[in-house]
């Protein structure tokens, strides 16, 4: 059955609507112009409990939205969600304690004092007794590799060793549903890759569902199997990552190294030319002409060497955005 | 575990936190103390120069006038402990977003952020104003019994619920408006009329400072109590407002709550 389950759901902001300048800030003061922006716009989806989904999109592109929309924060102003069978906006104590949002940008953790302070917080707040608190916190600590830095005051804490914490602390209370909004956002590569180990850990042993934005698509490959694309506020892609990439080049790229250089205008024929540096060619040519146009191209020409390979995910992806940004 | 009982437990976390970080910055109490012996003493040497010549504050003797001041006193005290920290921190969760990480918790929201943190650094100012309104109550002939000393004390926790909740509320306009401190920093300057005896002023400042503003219910009010001089009708009256705001204060975060949860990126 599923855990998350996402009907047509919707978010319109109104924001003031204000030329620059003094003038323009005159103009506000005295009359309000306001416009409704959709940062969301009728997205559906449902996970099933225990799996691990990544959320991608560009800024601005409604994946927070609609995080906040599942956690409760927001109301949709269309469509419904239901998260662990209850509505999320009506934030009941009961999904409370079932779901935990991160936020890469935002700490929870009290600054001045050790994590555990905070943790202590929190444990009474979910109305854990001290055996339990101490049994989690512990296993946790282990398995987020984290010893004397919960007894060190945060602000004393390095990044990475601030992120782990305040997953400890979001994770105290063993959340069915774990949303997590950038959860790497500012690490480095070694940091990012102990959260990413992590949460793939703690999703086998909890059978916790995971819903995961990112900025680096390194977390998305190594630990969502589905991925749910959003794009100007409407999904664009709900499936694997191989199938998103597949979708978004229905063509692959063929390099080239030839004996003697030719002039581009030779290439026109084969496929979309995207670069020919002397000798060094490559070429874009769509799935279904691939085997035709690779023996035409060996049989027409003094080939040295020729590769047949996907165009970079990240590279699809930054095209998808910024066609949209221009659009 | 039952709710009350977690919400005690709780309670003890936050302050046992609180005191904990607090502890961090020992200078704060110099200079908590050295503002409370400014304030106070401008407010004595006021209080000196017009006694001093023979004249009365509003048929009120220095000793009854010392009272309200003890009382003003400690309700600065309660403010600088309780009420300052906490419901300061309103406006900066707005400002950071971190108001998100309260509305997760499976815990009332405004009994969060009205108990999350504590200073001590006010208790020596609830101290010197409580031994100020007992002392000079007893200078002012003010005979302790069972009824004063009840009524005093309901009284004085009428006035803490008043200046808490119309705080609050001006704290949860933040949700709004976003910056709103300087409105605070309006009522605390309104409030500071409190130091004196509610009829020491004009009759229209007078009225505004009993139906707008309740400052009379802050200080003149508990004050009368305590000198066992007040009518049964204006102590019922207080509780009433007292009520009243507090039950005004938790209708009118859960309206801004609406539109937070509506309109917040």
């Amino acid at each position: 059955m599923a855990i998350i389950r996402a009907e047509r759901l919707s978010k319109t902001y109104r924001v003031a609507d204000k030329q620059p300048g003094l003038a323009g800030t005159l103009r506000h003061f005295v009359q309000r112009r306001h416009r409704d922006v959709a940062a969301v716009k009728g997205v559906s989806f449902s996970i099933e409990a225990g799996e691990m989904v990544g959320f991608l999109g560009p800024n601005g592109a409604g994946k927070t939205t609609t995080l906040k929309m599942l956690s409760g924060l927001i109301h949709p102003s269309g469509g419904s969600a239901e998260v662990a069978g209850h509505i999320p906006q009506r934030r009941q104590a009961d999904f409370l304690r079932q779901i935990t949002l991160v936020m890469g940008q935002k700490q929870q953790l009290i600054w001045d004092l050790p994590p555990l302070d905070s943790l202590r917080v929190n444990a009474a707040v979910y109305g854990l007794d001290d055996a339990t608190a101490r049994h989690r916190i512990n296993e946790l600590a282990e398995m987020l590799e984290l010893g004397e830095e919960l007894t060190r005051p945060v602000r004393k804490l390095s990044l990475g060793q601030r992120m782990k914490a305040e997953l400890l602390a979001a994770l105290l209370h063993q959340p069915a549903v774990l949303f997590l909004d950038e959860p790497t956002l500012g690490l480095d590569i070694n940091a990012q890759a102990r959260v990413r180990s992590f949460l793939a850990d703690y999703n086998r042993r909890q059978g916790a569902t995971v819903l995961l934005t990112s900025h680096y698509l390194a977390d998305i490959t190594a630990l969502c199997p589905r991925v749910l694309l959003i794009h100007e506020g409407g999904l664009f892609h709900d499936g694997s990552l191989r199938e998103l990439s597949s979708r978004l080049a229905p063509c692959r790229l063929v390099r080239l190294e030839l004996e003697q250089p030719r002039p581009a205008a030779d290439f026109a024929r084969y496929g979309e030319l995207e670069a020919c540096d002397g000798r060094d060619v490559r070429l874009l040519v769509e799935r279904e002409r691939l085997t035709d146009v690779v023996a035409r191209l060996l049989a027409d020409l003094e080939v040295r060497d020729l590769e047949v390979s996907d165009p970079p995910i990240e590279e699809l992806i930054g095209r998808l955005f910024r066609q949209g940004e221009v659009a | 575990m039952a709710g009350p009982l977690r919400y005690w437990r709780t309670l003890k976390r936050f302050w046992g936190s609180a005191l904990a970080s607090q502890m961090e910055y020992q200078i704060n109490l110099l200079i908590e103390v050295l503002a409370m012996v400014g304030n106070l003493g401008g407010s004595l040497l006021l209080l000196w120069l017009i006694y001093g010549r023979g004249q009365s504050l509003g048929g009120w003797s220095l000793e009854a006038a010392l009272v309200v001041l003890g009382i003003y006193t400690l309700l600065d005290g309660v403010s600088s402990t309780l009420l300052r920290p906490n419901l300061g921190a309103i406006v900066t969760h707005v400002q950071q977003g971190t108001l998100d990480f309260v509305l997760l918790k499976p815990i009332d929201s405004q009994f969060w952020l009205s108990s999350r943190t504590i200073s001590p650094w006010g208790l020596p100012e609830i101290a010197t104003g409580l031994v100020l309104a007992i002392g000079a109550a007893l200078h002012a002939g003010a005979r302790p019994g069972v009824a004063t000393i009840l009524g005093g004390a309901l009284m004085l926790a009428s006035s803490v619920v008043i200046l808490y909740s119309l705080w609050f509320v001006l704290a949860t306009t933040s949700i709004w408006f976003v910056k709103t401190w300087n409105v605070t920093e309006v009522l605390r300057a309104a409030l500071s009329a409190g130091r004196y005896p509610i009829s020491a002023f004009p009759a229209g400042l007078r009225t505004l400072f009993t139906v707008v503003l309740p400052v009379a219910f802050l200080t003149t009010v508990p004050a009368e109590a305590i000198l066992g001089r007040s009518s049964g009708s204006w102590l019922l009256l207080s509780l009433a407002v007292a009520t009243g705001s507090l039950l005004f204060s938790c209708w009118f975060w859960r309206l801004a709550l609406r539109d937070y949860t509506s309109a917040s990126s």
